[in-house]
């Protein structure tokens, strides 16, 4: 086997493995959510979405107000003015005082924790799901996403309350689907659908943040770690091919 | 040969290169495993500074929290007391806290930032009992030389209205004074130096 | 100055002549490093058993450090994880390098294995380095598999579900054999707890006691080269093989370059991507375990996804399990199926080149659709590609020793 066959072989190896790996995303045609975990303002409005809207039900047990301060650009008393509610401390987690066996009873299911929702779906995941709650024709709650959630959309208010308008689709097979077609604003909303799309987009940021608060610093210490090791390597290189003279 | 020479020098000035940075590296990768010894972000917030109110302080009275998994005491002093405390210098193993472990803004023999309130670690610094809080004046069965002070029941250690440690007892030192400020005259906090953090 | 950097000389030499009579100190330099004496025409499939070491040693480290956090308990396991890549200081990095290791040190293995396959490192006299080799593999399995669970995510839970359910296919002793693994009537908290304890002390105690074995074994016959000849039959008038060189320092230095850019690939993973995709740490698993909720999807870590799509293909339960064992047992047997008079692929005609070729992509392609949904046409595939993963071996016996081969050289070629 020569090189070149070898190489090939690897490459269609690396390639095959890299295409499965994208293929998740665009398997479900999500929309690029396009956060930015460098945009410190996204994040801090994120912050601020999430414990007026989401922080009365769902916890955040693995994260502390503290981090918060620290990797958000804001001081302690900031976080504790504008982010904290409850009695507890700077140190403390983002935990709620609801009971998860009562919160079954009144919801259906108990709101998961929301510390790790970032790397279990994804930001896109999130975005969307976050864009695509509406009031289906039996008047309850749905979602593009969920089908059937259990959640209401909090924030109704900035979105305003969308309906489907449905069509028929026929499959291949010769059966008739219903399918939404778009969507009707019904109750008119707070904010205008591109300053949604912020809001949307700065809270799933700042969920995809929570769950892996230690990310960019990680990307930044990596940069140093390989341009490090790259230069070791090449001292190793010559080293190794100065005592490899010797050999032929 | 000479050209052997310069191979040699040039093999000497390689490893050398490549060890020396070599070292360099393993020493800054040596760095994080050895900082996550380092008390977690969860230990830090259990051990956060304990903010007291002692409004409700009575004088002579003694409250305790907890800090750091120790047990601290406020004692309000009424002025008798603090005044009483030059007189127990002869008796004392180290009046002036030469060798107390106290931080360094507390001085004198009050032992404390506002003389009123004294703020000790109650641990008796034997091994660690919590002595009582014995305020009367005059002679005691433990204590001919007593102006008021802690006893500790376990050993015998006798300490001073200012935590201060009698002679010929088991107890080494003096009790010690954690770090702590006062927020305003109603509260104190724990842990928190006057001018920072701990 | 040099009166001090003499006296210090001698010191360190008496200290060490010292040692020496206590401890075989000089014997073992010589006999394993400075008077070693490795085939000179190594090539890229040469690092892999040095880089193999590095990684179980950091693997070690790693391991260690994480214990120091991690709470082996149902209750406790999932939540003292996050707290290792929250509240610890670093231990996102430690937790990183642990999950990245699992994957590279599967990666260098199977490079490591193939390498065997071109070369016939596997043939006489190294047959018992390659079944302790194979040994080390299936440890190496049930190392990796054990310390998936302990995160005590969905996948984690669901994964150890379906694994050792496999055992419940033997007939009679099915059931208690799973009730004994488990020890408990569902995966619990007992499981975890003794699935802890052989990650963290058993297997390692047992692969560092193989990897010594060896170590040894290899030591005792000399490596194999990519000609497939022996460097000792060819010795000079020293008792030097004429084209051996030591392996302090040439071997040394070279392995040292291997670690520095095998480095800059983990570091990589590690700080950069170390989620792969979804292939090093799958998202499942960052939803703690729930014996309620079943995932879409319960798969392996793609590294034992080509046997998992052996079992697949079978339709019934017990065969599955068997033919997903064969396919891995009868790897032990290759230095016995492999008849043919030569060693290396260089030699043997091109029947060879495309019988390995093809064992290789049925290899990758199981192990893509072991990850896979499953449809119908998926299925047919697996099947296809599981015949020629068989195939392999039943052709090599077949052929090896009729098919013709080139001329071997007497001395190493590059």
């Amino acid at each position: 086997m020569n090189k070149n066959t070898l190489s090939l072989i690897f490459a269609a190896i690396l390639l095959a493995a890299m295409n499965m790996t994208a293929a998740a995303s665009e398997e479900e045609g999500l929309e690029p959510s396009g956060v930015n975990l460098r945009d410190m303002a996204s994040l801090q409005h994120g912050a601020k979405l999430f414990v007026n809207y989401c922080l009365g039900c769902h916890s955040a047990n693995f994260m502390r107000y503290n981090r918060l301060a620290e990797d958000l650009g804001m001081s302690k008393e900031l976080v504790m003015q504008n982010l904290v509610f409850s009695d507890a401390k700077i140190g403390d987690t983002m935990s709620i005082a609801m009971d998860p066996a009562q919160s079954k009873q009144w919801f259906g299911k108990t709101p998961p924790d929301l510390s790790l929702i970032g790397r279990s779906r994804g930001p896109d995941w999130l975005f969307a799901y976050l864009k695509g709650f509406y009031k289906d024709d039996k008047g309850r709650w749905n979602n593009t996403m969920l089908p059937n959630a259990a959640m209401p959309n909090v924030l109704w208010q900035l979105q305003g309350i969308q309906t489907p308008v449905y069509r028929e689709d026929t499959d291949e097979a010769g059966y008739k689907h219903r399918v939404i077609d778009h969507f009707e604003t019904v109750t008119p909303a707070q904010e205008s659908p591109e300053a949604f799309e912020e809001t949307a987009r700065d809270l799933a940021a700042f969920l995809y943040y929570l769950s892996e608060p230690a990310k960019v610093k990680r990307k930044d210490v990596g940069v140093w770690v390989l341009l490090y090791l790259v230069l070791f390597a090449l001292l190793a290189y010559l080293l190794k091919a100065e005592y490899w003279r010797d050999v032929h | 040969m000479s050209s052997d020479d310069v191979n040699k020098g040039r093999r000497r000035f390689l490893v050398a290169t490549t060890s020396a940075v070599g070292a360099v590296g393993v020493g800054l990768a040596a760095v994080p495993f050895i900082e996550s010894w380092l008390p977690s972000a969860k230990a830090q917030a259990v051990g956060a500074p304990v903010e007291v109110n002692i409004s409700k302080l009575e004088m002579g009275q003694l409250l305790k929290v907890q800090w750091r998994g120790r047990t601290i005491g406020i004692l309000r002093r009424t002025q008798e007391m603090i005044d009483l405390l030059t007189e127990n210098d002869e008796w004392l193993l180290d009046p002036q806290s030469k060798n107390a472990v106290q931080p360094e803004y507390i001085r004198g023999e009050a032992r404390a930032e506002r003389p009123e309130f004294l703020v000790l670690n109650m641990h008796c610094t034997h091994l660690g009992c919590i002595p009582r809080l014995v305020p009367q004046v005059g002679p005691q069965p433990f204590e001919k030389h007593w102006n008021g002070g802690f006893f500790c029941p376990c050993h015998k250690s006798r300490f001073d209205l200012s935590g201060r440690v009698y002679k010929g007892v088991p107890a080494p030192s003096n009790l010690h004074i954690p770090p702590y400020s006062f927020v305003d005259d109603h509260t104190v906090i724990i842990g928190v130096n006057p001018h920072g953090a701990v | 100055m040099a009166k001090t950097a003499s006296s210090i000389g001698k010191r360190a030499s008496a200290f060490f002549n010292w040692l020496d009579e206590r401890l075989p100190v000089s014997e073992f330099w010589n006999n394993h490093l400075a008077k070693y004496y490795a085939p000179k025409n190594f090539n890229f499939w040469y690092y892999m058993g040095s880089l193999a070491l590095l990684v179980l040693v950091m693997q070690i480290f790693s391991g260690i450090m994480l214990t120091m956090h991690y709470k082996p308990s149902a209750a406790e396991a999932f939540a003292s994880v996050e707290y290792i890549m929250r509240d610890v200081d670093w231990g996102w990095m430690i937790r990183y390098m642990h999950s990245t290791g699992a994957s590279f040190f599967f990666i260098l293995i199977y490079l490591h294995m193939f390498r065997s396959l071109l070369y016939g490192s596997h043939r006489k006299p190294r047959e018992l380095l390659w079944v302790l080799g194979m040994l080390l593999y299936v440890m190496l399995m049930a190392e990796a598999f054990m310390g998936y669970v302990l995160p005590w995510g969905q996948m984690s839970y669901w994964g150890a579900q379906v694994i050792i359910n496999l055992f419940g296919a033997i007939p009679k002793i099915g059931e208690p054999l799973t009730q004994w693994i488990r020890g408990d009537f569902f995966i619990s908290d007992a499981t975890l707890n003794r699935f802890f304890a052989l990650h963290v002390i058993a297997i390692p105690l047992g692969l560092l006691a193989v990897v010594v074995l060896h170590l040894a074994a290899l030591h005792q016959t000399g490596s194999n080269n990519p000609d497939g000849i022996e460097i000792k039959k060819n010795k000079g008038p020293d008792g030097i093989p004429l084209d051996g060189i030591p392996f302090h320092p040439y071997y040394t230095v070279k392995d040292i370059f291997g670690v520095a850019v095998f480095l800059v690939l983990f570091s990589f993973v590690l700080f950069l991507w170390p989620d792969v995709g979804g292939l090093f740490l799958e998202p499942d698993n960052f939803t703690p375990a729930n014996p309620l909720v079943t995932p879409l999807h319960i798969k392996p870590v793609w590294y034992f996804t080509p046997f998992y799509a052996i079992l697949k293909a079978v339709p019934d339960k017990l065969a599955g399990v068997l033919l997903m064992a064969t396919s891995v047992v009868i790897m032990f047997f290759i230095p016995w199926l492999d008849r043919s008079p030569v060693k290396s692929i260089r030699y043997k005609g091109l029947w060879y080149k495309i019988l390995l070729a093809s064992f290789a992509v049925a290899f990758v392609r199981l192990g893509m659709l072991g990850m896979a949904a499953g449809t119908p046409a998926q299925t047919w595939e697996m099947r296809v590609w599981t015949l020629v993963y068989f195939m392999f071996y039943v052709l090599l016996f077949f052929l090896s020793p009729r098919m013709k081969t080139k001329a071997v050289p007497e001395r190493v070629t590059h």
